[in-house]
């Protein structure tokens, strides 16, 4: 060993007896990648990465000149956007961004669904997955208000009030999210802190738990490339599958890039809450199929408000994301679960058809 | 008298438990404050039971709407084509967005889900489940003064 480090020069030698970077090299060097014909779905988790990577960059960066009261927000992200040098950059690639990594993330969620990725042991992987998920979701919810304009404080008040329709602690929750009983320069204030702090908190507890899990684990082989036998095939993680990887978070930042030129993220008008609401009111895409669903429901059903229906409805649906990998038994025994399977195309065709309507219905039905 | 036979495991169970209960004390008392400063106290819950309009009658045209301030929230001034004026709460009663005025329907109308409300403050159609709360007019002169009725 000696001789190795010795021949890396002194400073590698001095850094390892400190740090311990030869077993740091030897950790790395061991982590292999199976080749089969799905591979393709395992750069979709690193793609996630790479792009909250850089919503944490131009997040930070955002921060030096956003205020976050109701007086100030909309103002100083207008000052941001006119006067600052690549102000607008630095924003539209934090809005693009966030609609990709949300994209990816929900193609990276279902891969693993179809490829049954969350079968023993790696369950804690599976659920603190869908915890991120669920995390992304909130950053997006509580990002899309700072801006204090109009869209998004009409947006932000629907949203909250369809908290408020749950069964016994809605009140409560709608208070606690709104700051108050209205959404207002305290929501604001609220959502801010959410946005910068809480959630990166939590963000950065669960993202290091999956992200050590990926590591203990090693990469899933689906089962049907497992029943198929025949030879096993790897690949080194770094340089081959490194590099690879790197090549789509190249294209990944070269479409965000041509985005945040071409069509830079909007302002709008100021939020006022004594305006009415605007022709057009709509939440961010990844929230549409369920604001679809809520428009189709029928105002009772069985006697309980539709809407507490559609809500109680979704938060099941999440529970049952969550909980999968203990529900899905014949997965966990290597058997084939093609119910499973059918219930993660029948969740992606829902959420595709309902975010269609969303944007295509006309409006008045 | 049994505990003197064995004083080891009784006192120790005892520290345990002592132990324990301080432990859950403590989180407890950390956590009482935290999640009570979460929960934002009520507001003062605007008392005013009416409110004069800065908005001259004469300058009011029928098939008109507005917008204005009752107290903290936004309440709506319409003159219907007949020439009379009426006032709702403009806090739309399906998801609390804010209403308008809708001059070619002579309705009032909610961008944020299409629903419909008549010149009476009554759901029409849309998702709203019930009509808007109607609040009196008084005209004084040129002053509109607007009341929560009964």
């Amino acid at each position: 060993m000696p001789s190795a480090a010795g021949s890396r020069g002194r400073l590698w030698t001095w850094l390892d007896e400190r740090v311990g970077l030869a077993e740091m090299e030897k950790l790395v060097r061991k982590k292999q990648v199976p080749i089969h014909r799905h591979r393709l779905w395992y750069y979709f988790g690193g793609m996630t990465l790479f792009l909250f990577g850089i919503q944490v960059v131009t997040g930070i960066l955002l921060l030096l000149y956003y205020r976050p009261s109701a007086e100030e927000a909309y103002e100083s992200v207008q000052f941001l956007m006119a006067e600052v040098q690549f102000g607008w950059l630095i924003r539209s690639v934090h809005a693009w961004s966030a609609n990709l990594m949300v994209a990816v993330l929900f193609i990276h969620l279902f891969s693993v669904l179809l490829l049954k990725a969350y079968r023993r042991p790696r369950e804690i992987t599976w659920v603190s997955g869908v915890a991120l998920f669920g995390i992304t979701l909130a950053f997006g919810f509580t990002g899309y208000l700072l801006p204090w304009n109009e869209l998004a404080y009409f947006a932000t008040k629907v949203g909250t009030e369809i908290t408020g329709a749950l069964p016994v602690v809605g009140h409560f929750t709608l208070r606690l999210l709104r700051g108050g009983d209205e959404v207002t320069g305290a929501t604001l204030t609220r959502f801010y802190g959410i946005h910068v702090a809480i959630l990166p908190a939590i963000v950065t507890l669960i993202l290091g738990l999956h992200l050590y899990l990926v590591q203990k684990h090693g990469m899933s082989v689906p089962p049907s490339v497992e029943r198929a036998g025949g030879p096993r095939r790897t690949m080194p993680f770094v340089p081959d599958f490194l590099l690879r990887d790197m090549v789509g978070w190249l294209s990944a930042l070269a479409v965000l890039a041509a985005l945040a030129a071409f069509l830079p993220a909007e302002l709008g008008r100021k939020a006022d809450p004594f305006a009415p609401a605007p022709i057009g009111i709509k939440p961010e895409w990844y929230f549409m199929f369920m604001f679809q669903t809520l428009k189709y429901l029928p105002s009772t059903i069985l006697g309980i408000e539709g809407e507490i229906v559609g809500i109680v409805g979704f938060g099941l649906a999440g529970l049952f994301l969550l909980l999968l990998p203990f529900l899905d038994r014949r997965a966990e025994h290597g058997g084939r679960s093609t119910i499973f399977t059918w219930i993660g195309i029948g969740m992606i065709a829902f959420v595709i058809v309902l975010t269609y309507l969303g944007y295509t219905a006309s409006p008045t039905q | 008298m049994e505990s003197t036979l064995e004083p080891g495991p009784s006192r120790r169970s005892f520290i345990d438990w002592l132990l324990g209960t301080s432990a859950a004390a403590f989180i407890v008392s950390v956590l009482y404050p935290v999640s009570r400063y979460l929960v934002p106290p009520p507001a003062g819950e605007s008392s005013a039971a009416s409110v004069t309009l800065p908005i001259r009658a004469e300058d009011v045209k029928p098939n008109t709407g507005q917008i204005f301030k009752f107290g903290s929230k936004p309440a709506i001034l319409v003159r219907t084509a007949a020439g009379e004026l009426r006032a709702f709460s403009a806090v739309c009663t399906h998801l609390n967005c804010t209403v308008q005025y809708r001059p070619d329907l002579a309705e009032i109308w909610c961008a944020c889900h299409n629903g419909h409300f008549d010149l009476k403050g009554q759901n029409v159609s849309g998702p709203p489940p019930r009509p808007l709360d109607a609040y009196v007019i008084n005209v004084r002169g040129s002053q509109i003064v607007v009341s929560k009725g009964t």
